[in-house]
């Protein structure tokens, strides 16, 4: 059974104003149970509209979303049984922080579910070491730590909901590489442990492509593709024409092949690349 | 959601009263208002309030709107209005106990309910087709001879303008943590006001936290610029007077005749 799906949502800001805008225009689409989606677009293309939609912040103005073949909006009350299923972790999740230390801030959202304190005491511990907290670092303030140490404090604020499925936008946006490398690894590890699913939106299409299994490309509202990441990678130009493009290694294997090289034009990482091209340029050197 | 409130708001256009200098509108919007508070009797009071309409129709501003901006006041207009019918005297039309309903106390009601409603009207036209640069701008200039005085009208306005050009991000930066701690599972719908309050501790500090980085990120980003105060400080976007602006000045005037008048010939409404 799919885990998420949409039937033409659509969600339009401001009815009535001069300010009235379309986000999401009639989306379907449909999640696999443990698979991880990423989510590209150009700003403005509605892919956080769509996001929010499906964890319940924002009500679809038509449409539905069923979460496991079930309606989420048919009780409005019991809309936080649902936030508690699909985790979001918002952009610059940072400025969420707010309790005295960084424990008590990571226990907020199990505590909400109605967890008693060891519990969530538990979890909490649990959520910090995925993201690679350090221990010591749990009992100071929030607003001590360091930036890249406040992303992680508030991403494991959202696992310790332990959510079946775990919305991530742009989780790695004004992180320096080597935190990105790091957060993303660990992400693909949590997914690998947990073995639930992961949709994570970005603006690196080096990041999807090292990280996700399908890709959800949105374009003005609309779902433009949805399928395999190697299958979307491959439609370079089609990308390029609606303001995206392919991670670098991507469109450098694709030139090759096209300039005669035995490369496949789909491939998505640079050790993938490697291990393609040392042969090839082995054999070059010993023919010299 | 809470960028859902109107009054206050700008509604970008091009009308005739969007084109109207902004000096001349603030000056109009008081004016309307004194007149409103001078109006005594029904006739005069409907010469004020169709100025304030004719206005509200030319700025086409959607009429919905100004029917939203109201909402907020339904409360207090209901209130007086209850009130003032019980404290009439003249013909009772009937009688609950000991309070007694009159003819004249529906007639207070219904003028002041009337001038209520209009005074928001009257502002919010102000509001909705001035944007809050161009506000701040007039009220710089109106009150520039204060400066004679050693006022610093020019800090100020700034302050002004930068506690205003705020507004809409700080709401935007409420409805972000409000989602997020939302996503939390933190229940802002339910419970009691002590609950309430409560859910209100995760909204207020974050939003506390990033409004002082905002400021001190605007004061290093002003001065990387050079801003010292108004010293010296020219304006890119003169202000200048010009047609539409007599012509409401001159029908300001209309108005203020017809209501002088229409009050010197007929008695007063508000009996008590």
């Amino acid at each position: 059974m799919h885990v998420i799906e949409t039937k033409d949502c659509s969600f339009i800001y401001g009815i009535g104003t001069p300010f009235e805008m379309t986000a999401v225009d009639k989306v379907s689409i449909q999640v696999e149970k443990g698979e991880f989606l990423g989510v590209i677009g150009h700003t403005g293309s509605g892919k956080s509209t769509l996001i929010q939609m499906l964890n319940g912040l924002i009500r679809p103005t038509s449409g539905r979303i069923l979460l496991e073949g079930k309606d989420i909006w048919e009780e409005p009350k019991k809309i936080r049984a649902v936030r508690f299923k699909v985790g979001m972790v918002f952009q610059y999740p940072e400025y969420q922080l707010f309790e005295e230390t960084v424990l008590k801030d990571i226990m907020f959202g199990p505590k909400n579910m109605g967890l008693s304190d060891q519990e969530a005491e538990k979890r909490a511990r649990e959520a910090a070491h995925f993201t690679g907290l350090r221990e010591e670092l749990l009992t100071k303030s929030p607003f001590d730590l360091s930036g890249g140490e406040k992303r992680r404090a508030a991403i494991a604020g959202v696992l310790a909901m332990d959510p079946s499925v775990l919305i991530l936008d742009e989780p790695t946006a004004g992180l320096d590489p080597r935190g990105r490398d790091v957060l993303l690894s660990q992400i693909k590890q949590y997914h690998k442990s947990r073995g639930n699913t992961i949709l994570f939106v970005s603006h690196s299409m080096e990041d999807v492509a090292r990280i996700a299994d399908r890709v959800l490309v949105m374009n003005g509202s609309q779902v433009e593709i949805l399928a395999p990441t190697k299958e979307v990678f491959e439609k370079g130009s089609e990308l390029e024409k609606i303001g995206l493009r392919v991670p670098q290694v991507t469109a450098i294997m694709q030139s090759l092949a096209e300039s005669g090289f035995p490369v496949e034009p789909g491939t998505l990482t640079v050790d993938d690349a490697l291990r393609q091209l040392l042969p090839i340029l082995k054999g070059r050197g010993d023919k010299a | 959601m809470i960028t859902d409130i109107t009054f206050g708001q700008f509604f970008p256009g091009k009308s005739t009263v969007h084109r109207t200098d902004p000096r001349v509108k603030l000056c109009m919007t008081i004016f309307l208002i004194v007149l409103l508070f001078c109006s005594g009797n029904f006739a005069s009071l409907a010469v004020t309030v169709a100025s304030i309409l004719a206005l509200m129709l030319l700025s086409k501003v959607p009429m919905r709107l100004y029917l939203k901006s109201l909402k907020p006041i339904l409360f207090i207009v209901l209130f007086t209005s209850a009130l003032n019918m019980f404290y009439g005297t003249g013909t009772p039309i009937f009688e609950l106990g000991f309070l007694t309903v009159t003819i004249n106390g529906v007639m207070n009601a219904i003028f002041l309910s009337v001038r209520i409603m209009a005074l928001i009207l009257c502002s919010s036209i102000l509001t909705f087709t001035t944007s809050p640069t161009e506000l701040t701008d007039a009220i710089e200039r109106l009150l520039k001879p204060l400066s004679y005085i050693k006022v610093p009208v020019h800090e100020f306005a700034m302050v002004m303008t930068i506690a205003l050009r705020f507004i809409p991000t700080l709401l935007e930066e409420t409805d972000k943590i409000m989602s997020a701690q939302k996503a939390r599972g933190s229940d802002m719908e339910s419970g009691g006001i002590v609950q309430r309050v409560k859910a209100l501790v995760p909204i207020l500090i974050p939003l506390f936290v990033s409004a002082f980085r905002r400021a001190f990120e605007l004061a290093t980003a002003m001065e990387s610029r050079c801003y010292h105060g108004g010293k010296g400080r020219t304006k890119m976007k003169q202000l200048k007077l010009g047609g539409i602006d007599l012509a409401a000045v001159l029908l300001g005037v209309l108005a203020l005749v017809a209501v002088i008048a229409l009050n010197t010939l007929l008695p007063p409404s508000i009996v008590i």
